[in-house]
């Protein structure tokens, strides 16, 4: 690892099952775009990759090696040569791959052909930023171990994929707890355009917009929340969560995000114009 | 299903609401919720991700849409026995009493430091559910007149193992980070660690005794 950029995590699909002690599920933001990485490459789907958030990474193979690029499309080179994305890309040993800011999107995929192959935590390789389990954040300097190749021969020599839309369109179904705001609140949330608020990570986006007022007053226990739930804390601004959410919440859920748009809810970056459609 | 008689009526799921299009969650009594999770657990639906409890609710993840079958599962769902010492376990937990908050809490509660401590290490808690952090529980059983509020401005800094308490829960910190619970004591005890199995000490179910020591 030459340069992480603003910040680069190892991501698989993530440790579901632990929310009982308090463990989200985390993993990769843009599942469908690390999954194409780890094919293209020959890894089974769930072997760990680099999440690269805005570009700026630098590596060095430590040996020949097979690695593969998708997500957020950013110029790349191999030592000075343009290279290909969503494609297969052998490294030789020695080669500097340098990724530029993304064109679009926010999140890029690296996938070596064997996986990154830090040690799991409760069985897997993800870095939850809430948490903080499973390997830090990486820094410059670090060697990453790549693991042993699989059975399985990388077989697609390039895959079509579409460029993000714009403006992003998120669908969403009722949440929850829709009838602890006003009724204007989901009006509101389906037509107005939210700015993607600076303060917003893996975690979540924090979103602004049209205050959503409350239709009532009180505090909601704490309940289970999910990728794509959209709260509404007490200033009335919407917090969409991602994929290192915190297992509970105590603000009401308005909206759900449907699952086949969350990808595209972990590509959006600080700044963009989002909308919902119900 | 045939009919064998009066089923009571305590501890049934009260609704079940869509939550997007991979999850339902279940309304209960808090009484009810662990047994509810128990009862999943023990016979989980088709593809179950994940199971959420919390003080009236649990959220069930599945990695598919939920279908009407599974609603009409998850109305018709009663509670698992949780026996006081039932799967889940139970857990002696070594309190030193000395926290900032002792004196606040003991004046508060219209006692003396030492019966609050009686108290508090004569009641029976039991995790309910987690969410905090990795390793947190709530642990309820507290009798109403223990029940205290938050800190009216939380601390930046609180060190891991502290005992605190907040509304009808007492807790302990698995590790340390901000917080606002009344600190009541500390415990040696390590309630998180990814390499021990299970890697968490405190799971929904498992009952809590507080022992004064040093």
């Amino acid at each position: 690892m030459l340069a992480p950029g603003p910040r680069t995590t190892v991501q698989d699909t993530g440790r579901p099952g632990w929310a009982g002690i308090g463990v989200t599920r985390s993993g990769a933001a843009d599942r469908p775009s690390a999954a194409l990485a780890n094919r293209l490459v020959g890894n089974p789907g769930s072997a760990a990759v680099l999440e690269v958030t805005a570009g700026g990474l630098r590596v060095r193979a430590g040996r020949a090696l097979l690695v593969a690029l998708t997500g957020a499309p950013a110029p790349t080179d191999v030592d000075g040569r343009a290279a290909p994305w969503n494609a297969p890309l052998p490294l030789p040993a020695g080669a500097v791959l340098t990724l530029g800011t993304p064109s679009a999107g926010l999140r890029s995929y690296l996938a070596v052909r064997g996986g990154i192959d830090v040690p799991e935590v409760l069985g897997s390789r993800s870095t939850d930023t809430l948490s903080g389990l499973g390997p830090a954040p990486l820094r410059a300097g670090d060697r990453l171990p790549v693991g042993p190749p699989g059975a399985d021969q990388p077989v697609v020599d390039v895959a079509p994929v579409a460029p993000p839309g714009r403006p992003v369109v998120l669908r969403v179904l009722p949440g929850p707890r829709r009838d602890w705001l006003a009724p204007e609140a989901w009006a509101a949330l389906t037509t107005a355009e939210w700015t993607v608020a600076p303060a917003s990570d893996r975690v979540g986006l924090r979103l602004a917009g049209p205050a959503l007022v409350r239709a009532r007053e009180g505090e909601l226990a704490s309940e289970g929340l999910v990728p794509g739930a959209l709260q509404v804390p007490p200033d009335g601004a919407p917090v969409l969560f991602l994929v290192d959410h915190p297992v509970t919440g105590g603000y009401p859920v308005l909206a759900v995000v449907v699952t086949d748009d969350l990808p595209a809810a972990g590509q959006v970056r600080p700044g963009d114009v989002l909308r919902f459609r119900a | 299903m045939p009919d064998h008689g009066a089923v009571s009526e305590v501890g049934g799921v009260e609704r079940v609401v869509a939550y997007g299009d991979r999850a339902v969650l279940l309304e209960a009594d808090p009484v009810a919720v662990p047994g509810l999770r128990a009862a999943l657990a023990a016979a989980p639906l088709p593809g179950q991700r994940d199971l959420v409890p919390a003080a009236r609710t649990l959220l069930v993840v599945l990695d598919r849409p939920p279908t009407d079958r599974d609603l009409a599962v998850l109305r018709r769902l009663r509670p698992a026995a949780t026996s006081a010492a039932g799967a889940a376990g139970h857990l002696e937990v070594p309190v030193v009493f000395d926290g900032p908050d002792l004196g606040d809490v003991a004046a508060g509660t219209g006692r003396s430091v030492e019966d609050l401590v009686a108290a508090l290490t004569s009641t029976r808690l039991t995790v309910a559910f987690g969410g905090f952090a990795p390793g947190f529980g709530y642990l309820t059983g507290l009798p109403p007149e223990l029940h205290v509020a938050r800190r009216p401005t939380p601390r930046t800094r609180v060190p891991a193992g502290s005992v605190g308490l907040a509304g009808a829960y007492a807790g302990i910190y698995p590790r340390e980070s901000p917080g606002g619970w009344q600190l009541v004591g500390r415990t040696d005890l390590v309630l998180f660690d990814v390499d021990r199995d299970p890697p968490a000490l405190l799971v929904p179910g498992t009952t809590v005794a507080l022992r004064a020591v040093g």
